[in-house]
């Protein structure tokens, strides 16, 4: 059980120093050969999952003609930005940057209102004792396990009442209501030591004050993967975009990329420069904070 | 947790803990804040903001989806008449239009989550075990597997339309360069369209499920291994031994959230088949959405939307029971 808490405790830190090395030291030169075995499947695997967004790239610099020859080539003959400038060009149908802004709007917005509402909610569940208490866990517990199928379509009427159709609003709020971020935060609160509450309790501080001065610059760390996560959960979020937002001027980037396709069916070279826009944002968030993400995701199924 | 306070809490005082003057001060120091009574709206203040959403957007929905059902119920109409229950006596009506749409839709929903779960749960967990051990480079890998999944479908799926054309994509030019058949029509044809909705959703999100059975790989006690070494295991004896019970706890987690993801399989199916050929490979959320936010028919949607729910939480329940059994009959 202690291997469990020093993840818990140093999230960011995925190995753990003493086991491999003695194992690696056990290994004998026998092992070698599963070593290299092992490192050929991995690498193949790697170019499986590299070379498709390879292709996207290239093809985005490619003309029309250029993009459907056969067969496919790696070099595109002549490098254009051709297909970069049609979708960009104003006043056609697809004004990929319009959707870029509307994306990162929307994204950061409910990311924000996620953490917000989130980390409140989360705190009297981890640290408070009332009734109703066990009610409210049940009742967040279930609600990650029930399949969103069943709130599509009265989801839409509500926001139409609430005249929030065909505006970001619809993208922004509803989701946010998910039950995930409470039950995130409410594990990180559980796992912090309680006897820093306990001084500034005996010092006087009242509850708002221990969550907003001792609490929340403890859970910053927490606090940040969970934007991170929701920002690229709103960000990719299709089907509900596509459902609620009707004018090219106000879809999200992916509800956008559908537009795109459906009017340029085999305009590959658009397609990809689209798709290839739709991507750098995305990519260059995980490569700076990809440790985050993904000990994020993985923690949450640890402690789920 | 294991502090708290004596059994006094029948009476919610705000300050009783501040108060209680005849406490010594080394109890009080034992006490915890979690103990601690405050206003008894404290708690439901903080918790208001959520608790608003919640109810607007997951308990409204629900109880609403339930009485929309009951109802004729077209968004474009001023009239939407109570019908009790004809909704749904149509959608088990074999002879109705809507019942056959439907649950050929579910049937579709049924290929995909009976092909892609069973993938998903088994090619990752092989990925993980191959990372497990520390590399150079592993980040790396773990960082480029994981990336599609922060690519979104809506990428995935375009870029893949692409890649999987039925005469200029570089998957089939790749197979005829091979020697194998290259005009397989993978979006236009089943059961080619399965394949390739299966292969691009395991391509899509392998990382995430990997990156899950990783962490709790590293979690297992490395002293079990030693120790099962010590006693003469044999690696899959160890395998069989230690990683599966070590990964249990952590296995229904990952089989229910990737039961979820497939049942509501959507993008990969919109933007790269259509749900074609013919509606072969529409899913049942797909046929839900657009009935009921298309086609404005939301009565019908949402009574499909019931039904739809009510077997995925029974094959939640039947995985479960089975996982139990698996259990008790590995011990």
């Amino acid at each position: 059980m202690t291997a469990v808490r020093t993840t818990e405790q140093s999230p960011t830190n995925g190995q753990r120093p003493a086991a491999p090395a003695r194992r690696r030291a056990r290994r004998s030169a026998g092992s070698r050969i599963g070593g290299i075995l092992r490192g050929i499947v991995l690498v193949a695997l790697a170019l499986a999952y590299i070379s498709p967004l390879v292709f996207m790239l290239v093809t985005s610099f490619k003309t029309q003609g250029d993009a459907t020859a056969v067969p496919p080539s790696l070099i595109p003959d002549p490098f254009t930005l051709q297909a970069y400038e049609e979708i960009l060009a104003t006043g056609g149908g697809t004004p990929v940057l319009r959707w870029f802004g509307n994306s990162m709007l929307a994204a950061a917005a409910h990311a924000l209102l996620v953490v917000v509402v989130s980390s409140l909610a989360a705190y009297p569940l981890a640290r408070m004792s009332f009734r109703g208490r066990g009610a409210v866990l049940t009742m967040i517990v279930v609600t990650l396990l029930v399949p969103p199928t069943i709130l599509i379509i009265p989801s839409f009427l509500i926001v139409s009442e609430l005249g929030w159709l065909n505006t970001l609003w619809a993208i922004v709020i509803p989701t946010a209501a998910g039950a995930f971020g409470v039950f995130f935060m409410r594990q990180f609160f559980v796992s912090l030591p309680i006897e820093l509450e306990d001084a500034a309790a005996i010092d006087g501080a009242n509850r708002w004050q221990v969550f907003t001065r001792i609490i929340l610059p403890l859970a910053r760390p927490a606090l940040a993967t969970l934007a991170m996560l929701a920002f690229l959960t709103n960000w990719n979020d299709f089907l509900w975009p596509v459902y609620v937002l009707f004018s090219p001027d106000l879809q999200t980037l992916p509800a956008g990329l559908a537009t795109l396709q459906s009017s340029n069916a085999v305009r590959y070279d658009l397609l990809m420069a689209g798709a290839t826009l739709a991507s750098i944002p995305v990519l260059i968030l995980f490569v700076f904070l990809q440790r985050f993400i993904i000990e994020g995701v993985a923690r949450s199924g640890v402690k789920g | 947790m294991a502090v708290v306070a004596p059994k006094e809490s029948a009476s919610p005082r705000a300050a009783g803990a501040r108060i209680a003057p005849a406490r010594s001060e080394r109890s009080r120091a034992a006490r915890s804040v979690a103990g601690r009574q405050q206003a008894p709206w404290t708690p439901w203040a903080f918790m208001a903001p959520y608790l608003v959403l919640f109810g607007v957007f997951v308990l409204v929905p629900v109880v609403l989806g339930g009485w929309m059902s009951l109802h004729r119920w077209d968004y474009t109409l001023p009239n939407k008449p109570f019908v009790g229950l004809e909704n749904y006596r149509q959608l088990f009506d074999p002879t109705s239009s809507s019942s056959q749409v439907f649950w050929g839709a579910m049937q579709a929903t049924g290929i995909f989550t009976v092909a892609s779960v069973p993938l998903l749960l088994v090619l990752p967990l092989l990925v993980a075990l191959l990372m497990r051990r520390s590399f150079p480079g592993r980040n790396l890998m773990r960082a480029i597997y994981f990336a599609p999944y922060v690519l979104g479908v809506a990428v995935v799926a375009v870029l893949w339309r692409y890649l999987l054309d039925n005469n200029i994509g570089v998957v089939n030019q790749t197979l005829g360069a091979l020697g194998l058949p290259g005009d397989v029509a993978w979006t236009t044809s089943v059961p080619a369209a399965w394949v390739a909705l299966v292969g691009v959703t395991v391509w899509w999100t392998l990382g995430f499920n990997a990156v899950i059975y990783l962490a709790a790989l590293q979690d297992i006690p490395g002293e079990l291994y030693e120790a099962a070494r010590v006693d003469g295991a044999s690696p899959w004896q160890q395998f069989l031994n230690v990683t599966l019970p070590g990964l249990r706890p952590i296995f229904a987690f990952i089989v229910v959230i990737t039961l979820i993801a497939s049942a509501n399989m959507f993008g990969q199916s919109y933007l790269m088949t259509q749900g074609g050929p013919g509606r072969e490979t529409r899913t049942a959320i797909y046929q839900i959405t657009e009935t009921g936010l298309r086609g404005f028919r939301m009565g019908e949607a949402s009574a499909m939307s019931y039904v739809l729910t009510a077997v995925l939480l029974l094959a939640s329940a039947v995985v479960f029971a089975l996982l139990r059994e698996k259990k008790g009959a590995g011990r």
